[in-house]
């Protein structure tokens, strides 16, 4: 319970510092710290990010900052992405999903170093 | 037309990996909003938020059927991230920026290292 506080605090406060998303902090925080499989980590990193997002909508809609508009335009086919991304997650081995995990912070990383 | 089909692929793309690797999908929606879409850094910021709410309902919903998510524990994280993002605020607003940037983007590449040994070992 602890730790699943500190990894929600630490998700939220370095992805309010570097506009990077929740997710990456909290799926290597649940499969290094916590020990989780991959799918329930990643599963329910989804879920959290909801109630960040929303939240974080809501704090933007008062201040008058979101372009509904737009954000249809890219977070509706994401939607239908995400489907497709959950249903080719499932016929993945975990390992396999951690590798191509790492692929991409690393991506995230050397993009943030340069 | 055609920039809005870019926006249109990059969305889909994004959705792809939100829901293969339990991410939002902010990553690509920012840079699609600002680069494509000609929204202004801020606006990008917000928009992208929104974006991710049809994103994760749509992969938390089939998540579910898979029986993946464990609810307490993403409410906990959830609600715990909310307070985290007040602290990250302040604190970004009183440290200089490319310093921490390039720190964190070498805490990222450590952190991916751990997850490949990780899984390297496994196998």
């Amino acid at each position: 319970m602890l730790q699943l506080v500190l990894i929600g605090v630490v998700a939220g406060f370095f992805s309010a510092l570097f506009g990077v998303g929740g997710g990456i902090i909290v799926v290597p925080l649940l499969l290094l710290l916590g020990r989780w499989q991959e799918r329930p980590a990643m599963a329910t990193s989804l879920a959290a990010i909801g109630i960040i997002a929303l939240a974080g909508t809501i704090s933007y809609g008062f201040h008058g900052e979101l372009k509904p508009g737009a954000a249809a335009l890219v977070g509706l086919p994401a939607a239908a992405g995400a489907i497709a991304g959950t249903a080719l997650q499932q016929r993945l081995a975990g390992r396999t999903l951690s590798l191509l995990f790492a692929v991409m912070l690393a991506v995230v990383g050397i993009k943030l170093v340069v | 037309m055609g920039v809005a089909l870019l926006a249109i692929g990059l969305g889909l793309l994004a959705g792809i990996l939100a829901g293969l690797f339990g991410v939002g999908g902010g990553i690509l929606f920012v840079p699609t909003l600002t680069l494509g879409l000609g929204l202004t850094q801020l606006h990008a910021e917000a928009s992208s938020l929104l974006a991710i709410i049809p994103t994760v309902v749509a992969g938390t919903w089939r998540q579910q059927r898979y029986g993946n998510v464990r609810w307490r524990a993403a409410i906990v994280i959830g609600l715990a991230a909310v307070g985290g993002v007040e602290a990250g605020v302040a604190l970004a607003e009183s440290l200089p920026e490319g310093v921490l940037e390039r720190l964190f983007g070498a805490l990222m590449l450590v952190v991916a290292a751990q997850v490949a040994w990780r899984a390297w070992r496994r196998g």
